[in-house]
């Protein structure tokens, strides 16, 4: 027997990387813009993607994929009831979605009735930021309540995202919430990050979300 | 973070190359590591030890060659090194910077024994 080294230089995700890929290629076959939303639990996901179908259900179909860690369907019946198809995606415990895994989401979607795929990743800030799935944009919800310092603290997250939604500015009165700080530190690791402060709960600030997604699908049927 | 789905990727990788080496077994993995990827290398070596447990890669040692993060400022462009994440640049205190090296996670080589005979 002898040793032989063999040079491999590959990226140790690269089958996650070629299958997302793919993804994108089906999703620009079908026309379908897409975006990754990631976000600690309870930063609001949900109820972003709801108000985002309630400001767009006239102009857009929305296909949503939910990505759940624990096998229920919670998530995909709340937007099911408005009104638009979901599929839910249990990663069996993982802390995050893979493009495999939505590979066989976005395959139960209707993908050529629809003009818009949004992906409710895993509630985490800090795996999902590792694995690209092929969608056209990343996505954050922050929330005021999880505290101000949270760039600091995840900046992996923060240096992927092409748009940040601060959510729950209703709250702002009533907890320590720093928002000079807290987007100092997102200037720091994504300089020019287009950001949305808004309200879930009140709609508040939703409407220039609206606007600015209705253009970006423009953009991207234009860009084609 | 996300240590055994990152394993099973080295595993599949280190195994697609040994085969197409025609190896008969791997001896050694040589990973490329950056500093900013959040990896913990005594977590990769419990999973590898149970998943390549029947595979050619049984018994392979791993190798971590950990890569400092440099960092190029964007208003004095001077490349330094961090302990930590948003440190500002050393000679002009700016914290606009862009990453230079650190973010790099890779399979560099495999270390392969093969069949004399198939040698010659």
């Amino acid at each position: 027997m002898s040793a032989i080294r063999v040079p491999v230089v590959e990226k140790i995700l690269s089958a996650n990387d070629r299958m997302a890929d793919e993804n994108r290629f089906l999703l620009d076959q079908n026309n379908v813009f897409s975006i990754n939303i990631m976000a600690s639990p309870g930063a609001g996901k949900t109820s972003f993607i709801l108000q985002t179908i309630k400001h767009l259900s006239n102009e857009f179909k929305i296909g949503v994929i939910e990505g759940d860690t624990a096998p229920v369907t919670i998530d995909a019946d709340k937007i099911i009831k408005a009104g638009m198809p979901a599929v839910q995606i249990n990663t069996g415990g993982d802390c995050h979605l893979e493009a495999a895994m939505l590979s066989d989401g976005i395959k139960q979607l209707p993908l050529n009735e629809l003009d818009v795929m949004i992906v409710e990743n895993v509630g985490n800030l800090i795996c999902p930021a590792a694995w690209y799935l092929g969608t056209h944009i990343n996505l954050l919800v922050a929330s005021v309540p999880e505290g101000d310092d949270k760039p600091y603290k995840y900046p992996n997250i923060y240096r992927g995202l092409n748009v940040l939604i601060i959510n729950k500015t209703d709250l702002t009165p009533y907890v320590e919430y720093n928002m000079d700080y807290f987007r100092k530190g997102v200037e720091l690791l994504n300089p020019g990050l287009i950001t949305f402060p808004l309200s879930c709960r009140t709609g508040d600030g939703v409407d220039a979300w609206a606007e600015w997604l209705k253009t970006q699908v423009k953009q991207y049927r234009q860009g084609k | 973070m996300h240590e055994l789905s990152v394993t099973e990727s080295i595993l599949n990788l280190a195994l697609e190359n040994a085969n197409k080496a025609q190896a008969v077994k791997v001896t050694g993995i040589n990973l490329v590591i950056g500093q900013l990827s959040s990896i913990v290398d005594d977590s990769i070596q419990f999973y590898w030890d149970t998943i390549s447990e029947d595979t050619i890669c049984q018994g392979a040692k791993l190798s971590f060659n950990r890569i400092p993060a440099v960092l190029q400022c964007q208003d004095c462009k001077k490349e330094y090194s961090i302990a930590q994440e948003l440190t500002p640049c050393p000679v002009c205190g700016s914290y606009r910077s862009v990453i230079i090296h650190g973010e790099e996670f890779y399979l560099d080589s495999i270390e392969i024994e093969k069949d004399q005979e198939m040698i010659k």
